[in-house]
């Protein structure tokens, strides 16, 4: 017994992290080991010859015009996406620290902000097309106003769409991480700033906002990994019309041709990870946590 | 007195967002709901036709296309499971991490990575992985570890802020005073800890159960709901997904509701022990 506690005390930190590491290598570089396998063998258009190696399936991407197309409207998704989520999250996020003082009231409207979250992802993206649809609420509305004398067909099946659903879901990625960071800003600091004769928008821009970076990137981060990854919403309200990577990279799936969507999926990862490599380059993720 | 409070410039506008924002996040839930009580031959779209619980009873007809009672069922065990086990294996990592151990960069990278990595090179990859080693990947295996390559990111980056405000002090007044390492873990750090672990749990649950994208491809011949639902979405999309949507939503928030209680309990509980043990001593 004693022997087995000394062992214990001695290999407690491996025991510990063990259980993370194994699962991590199972699911996380197993699967990324099968996919760089399987993007290097050949692809006949129809099926998978194992065992074939080539490089083709990456020469194609890199030389088909759709790589790039569908890079650049990622890229627009992302972007826009970014900037609503960013401005309102930080809003938000102000409002709640900032503004309201009791703490009840606090967690009271953050809950508030969460509990939607509970309802399926599917569900709650399905629900947009009774708004957006050419009989929704909103082209009933306009067209009760008499602002227009026909449906809106941009609303739905389109790029706004998506990113209107975007916009609904992944503002708590960014605001959540922004409260945290906003919550910790010691109210001293604001009081002295004010004290010297700095404006309100001097305040916000030079000591709210600085202080706030670390919520930045990590708020970054989760709106670049679920732009990146999601084609469910642009399956269910995208149409056709929308064609980023991960979309163009599940049809390929859906279509069985596993090499080529391997291959994206590779260049997809790194790509991602070069971007949030650069995020947590600037700022120093770990140590803010 | 309250009326007499300045407010701060900005304080209307940006309440304003803020309440609108609610609206947006609302408006569609509140949609559903209306929209699950349409009678027979409904579209997912206004108008409303006719007011039933058709589409409610739907949802247990044992003959209807997409049975949802066993892919709900299956969800919600997968949920529990994956919680637990991000739970556990999360609150291991924070303890290991705290030691700084060798090699913890390498592991926390890996961590970010299994984070942003695109969704379907996972279920790709794993689903391909299965059928190499000549398995088949069912729900409870490959769907399971899809889910955990989601879910243990949050758990470890929540437990890691956790960890990193707990003042080591009071782990070493328990182990001065005598307390063993494993009295000091049960008695001192776990309850400290212990509303982060709930907001793991919590998390955990709730990426689990709503997950589509990494599962898609792993979850076998039986679905979880959230395939399920998506399936039905391409073959015959009727009002049964909003009856769907409003009953589970129902169910989340009880769930969220019998946690909120539960954590209320233990406070108190916890508090009142605090006390009781002072008076005892005094």
């Amino acid at each position: 017994m004693a022997v087995l506690t000394g062992l214990f005390n001695r290999y407690s930190t491996l025991i510990q992290i063990s259980p993370l590491v194994i699962t991590l290598v199972l699911f996380l570089v197993g699967p990324v080991i099968v996919i760089i396998i399987l993007s290097l063998w050949k692809f006949d258009g129809f099926m998978t010859l194992e065992g074939v190696w080539t490089l083709r399936n990456y020469e194609k991407i890199f030389t088909r015009s759709l790589t790039a197309l569908n890079y650049w409207q990622t890229l627009k998704m992302f972007l826009i996406t970014w900037g609503i989520t960013f401005v309102i999250g930080f809003t938000l996020a102000y409002f709640l620290v900032f503004d309201i003082v009791k703490l009840r009231t606090k967690m009271l409207l953050f809950l508030l902000c969460v509990v939607p979250f509970w309802t399926s992802a599917v569900i709650r993206t399905v629900a947009w097309i009774p708004f957006l649809g050419t009989e929704g609420i909103i082209n009933q509305a306009i067209m009760g106003l008499g602002l227009s004398d026909q449906p809106l067909k941009f609303l739905l099946f389109s790029e706004f769409a998506v990113l209107l659903s975007y916009v609904q879901i992944f503002t708590l990625f960014m605001m959540a991480p922004l409260f945290n960071v906003m919550a910790r800003i010691n109210k001293d600091l604001i009081e002295a700033a004010r004290d010297n004769g700095a404006s309100a928008f001097q305040i916000l821009w030079n000591v709210i906002l600085p202080l706030c970076k670390p919520g930045i990137a990590i708020g970054t981060i989760f709106v670049i990994a679920l732009v990146a990854s999601d084609y469910t919403a642009i399956r269910i309200l995208g149409g056709s019309r929308v064609g980023t990577v991960a979309a163009s990279m599940a049809n390929q799936v859906y279509n069985f041709q596993y090499p080529p969507a391997a291959a994206t999926a590779m260049i997809l990862l790194i790509v991602v990870l070069l971007l949030v490599g650069g995020v947590m380059r600037v700022v120093d993720v770990r140590r803010q946590l | 007195m309250r009326e007499g409070i300045k407010r701060a410039p900005g304080f209307w506008p940006r309440a304003t967002l803020f309440y609108l924002y609610l609206l947006f996040l609302y408006g569609p839930i509140f949609i559903i709901v209306v929209l699950s009580f349409q009678g027979e031959n409904a579209s997912l779209s206004f108008p409303m036709q006719g007011f039933s619980l058709y589409y409610f009873s739907e949802v247990f007809d044992p003959h209807y296309i997409g049975d949802y009672r066993w892919p709900f069922g299956r969800s919600v065990i997968l949920g529990l499971i994956v919680m637990v086990l991000t739970m556990g294996i999360s609150f291991l990592a924070g303890l290991a991490f705290r030691k700084n151990f060798k090699g913890n960069i390498l592991v926390f990278y890996l961590v970010v990575a299994s984070l942003i990595c695109p969704s379907i090179l996972i279920s790709l990859g794993i689903g391909i992985g299965f059928s190499n080693l000549g398995l088949t990947s069912q729900w409870w295996s490959g769907g399971l570890g899809a889910h955990l390559s989601w879910t243990l990111p949050f758990g470890v980056l929540i437990m890691l802020a956790v960890f990193s405000r707990l003042d080591p002090r009071l782990e070493e007044a328990a182990k001065d005073q005598g307390a063993t390492q494993w009295q000091t873990l049960r008695h001192v750090t776990i309850p400290i800890t212990l509303p982060g672990l709930v907001g793991v749990a919590l998390f955990g649950f709730t990426l689990s159960y709503d997950e589509y994208p990494r599962i898609s491809n792993v979850a076998g011949e039986h679905n979880s709901l959230p395939v399920e639902l998506v399936n039905a979405l391409a073959l015959a999309a009727t009002p049964t997904i909003y009856a769907i949507g409003t009953m589970t939503t129902l169910f989340s928030l009880l769930v969220i509701f019998a946690s909120f209680v539960v954590v209320y309990f233990m406070q108190r509980r916890r508090r009142g022990y605090g006390a009781k043990k002072m008076l005892k001593e005094a």
